[in-house]
């Protein structure tokens, strides 16, 4: 199935006007700067933000369209939604947190064990490190059999070395899954690892050329410009 | 000592409790979650209660519960009975009475958890009752259990809206309070001693577990 999007929405400093679509087993890739309406944009997919204007349509299921004031509750999109930061239940376990919506338990646990955080099941979240939470909110999303994953900046609270480990646990993942992927961060090289297509997303609009005028901008400033230029270098950094 | 007295006024704080936990649950659900228009009228006279004199809302409940009044009519339609000086009377008068001491800390402690959690869960499937069930009650405990506390003992304590709507009928509507009152008013000095000091490590106790709760919502 494809998700396909064509969104408007008019916010305080700039208005979004954006269209996409991502085919199943693909992942899109959003970047852009901060502030620059990527995360208004995965909420108008989850059902949670209303655009102005606009159609969102999984296949031929209509999640939203403005002109026939159709629009499908997020609990009836079915979809897995990695939250910027951590949004696990306070009062339950990472195990409870996970089996949250999962029609399987037995599944759960074996999410538990591909993600390494089997021996953490009992734990709640705030007795457990930044990058192991991150983890369970993927096997939460996961378990409900998602038919379009987002991810909303998922490891940018986290330190370099676990968010690189994780990058690539979700990259060598991304293969076993069939539904589409949306991905949003900041961290080009995040992007370039990850990405079957990348959209770089400026005030709301579609913008091919920030990734270019942000790299280039960086070999004038003399940053690490190896890494810019040659971008599977700059993993190694 | 008048035990019978004190078995009503806890029989009565427990039933008041019970029934103002379900009862104020949704509507400080409606205050801390919902915008529509007349919310401030609303959330006012839900606090109204509070500002108002005992002997106001007893009159206004007499008013209301007496077999002309509007709910007065219906019940003895209904049953042939009347309210006013009936323990039922009197469990009304207490509910009303302690309605803004039950809603507005469930209001603070539903305010306080994280939208994003409830966001999480619709987009979990979770619909919003289901949501209210398994993510909001869970996570506001102890802001309930101090609600349930405050009403509880503002419900023993109370005594002029009690005496209004259902006067001092032994077993029925007599409630210590009104024992301690009347057992001054004959100058029975002892027996309003007991009544009064088996009060105080009642009231006392609760207050702990108050602050041990706020202490607990807090961390």
């Amino acid at each position: 199935m494809t998700i396909s999007a064509s969104l408007k929405k008019r916010l305080k400093y700039f208005n979004v006007d954006i269209s996409f679509s991502c085919a199943e087993e693909n992942m899109l890739v959003m970047i852009g700067p901060s502030g620059g309406g990527k995360t208004t944009i995965i909420r108008m997919l989850a059902g949670l933000t209303m655009p102005d204007e606009g159609r969102i349509l999984f296949g031929d299921e209509v999640w939203f369209d403005a002109a026939g004031c159709i629009n499908l509750e997020p609990q009836k999109r079915r979809l897995g939604y990695v939250f910027q930061d951590y949004t696990l239940f306070p009062h339950l376990n990472l195990f409870e947190n996970a089996a949250f919506a999962a029609s399987d338990k037995k599944e759960v646990g074996e999410l538990f064990e591909l993600f390494k955080i089997g021996h953490l099941k009992k734990r709640k979240p705030h007795m457990v490190s930044g990058g192991e939470r991150q983890r369970c909110a993927i096997c939460q999303a996961l378990a409900r059999h998602p038919r379009l994953l987002l991810l909303d900046e998922p490891f940018s609270a986290l330190d370099v070395i676990t968010r690189r480990g994780l990058r690539e646990e979700l990259k060598s993942l991304k293969g076993s899954l069939s539904c589409p992927i949306i991905y949003v961060t900041h961290d080009i090289n995040e992007a370039l690892f990850l990405a079957d297509e990348i959209m770089p997303v400026v005030e709301g609009k579609n913008d091919d050329g920030w990734m270019q005028r942000t790299t280039s901008r960086q070999s004038e400033e003399g940053s690490p410009t190896r890494g810019a230029r040659e971008p599977r270098l700059a993993l190694v950094y | 000592m008048d035990y019978l007295a004190l078995y009503v006024t806890l029989k009565l704080a427990l039933i008041t409790t019970v029934l103002l936990m379900i009862i104020a649950a949704p509507v400080a659900y409606l205050l801390a979650y919902y915008r529509f228009p007349g919310k401030s009228l609303l959330e006012a006279l839900v606090y109204l209660p509070m500002a108002l004199p005992p002997t106001v809302i007893g009159f206004y409940l007499i008013i209301v519960m007496s077999p002309k009044g509007f709910v007065g009519r219906i019940w003895e339609t209904c049953t042939g009975g009347s309210l006013l000086f009936t323990f039922l009377g009197i469990t009304i008068a207490s509910i009303i009475y302690s309605i803004p001491f039950a809603v507005q800390p469930m209001k603070a402690a539903f305010s306080k958890i994280d939208r994003r959690l409830l966001e999480a869960s619709y987009v979990l499937g979770l619909s919003k009752q289901a949501t209210f069930l398994r993510v909001i009650i869970p996570n506001s405990l102890s802001g309930i259990a101090a609600a349930a506390v405050l009403v509880f003992l503002h419900s023993i304590g109370a005594f002029g809206v009690l005496l209004m709507v259902g006067g001092s009928i032994p077993g029925e509507t007599k409630v210590a309070s009104i024992a301690i009152y009347e057992a001054v008013e004959t100058m029975n000095y002892s027996a309003a001693g007991m009544i009064a000091l088996s009060f105080i490590p009642i009231s006392y106790a609760f207050l702990l577990l108050i602050n041990r709760l706020n202490e607990d919502s807090r961390t």
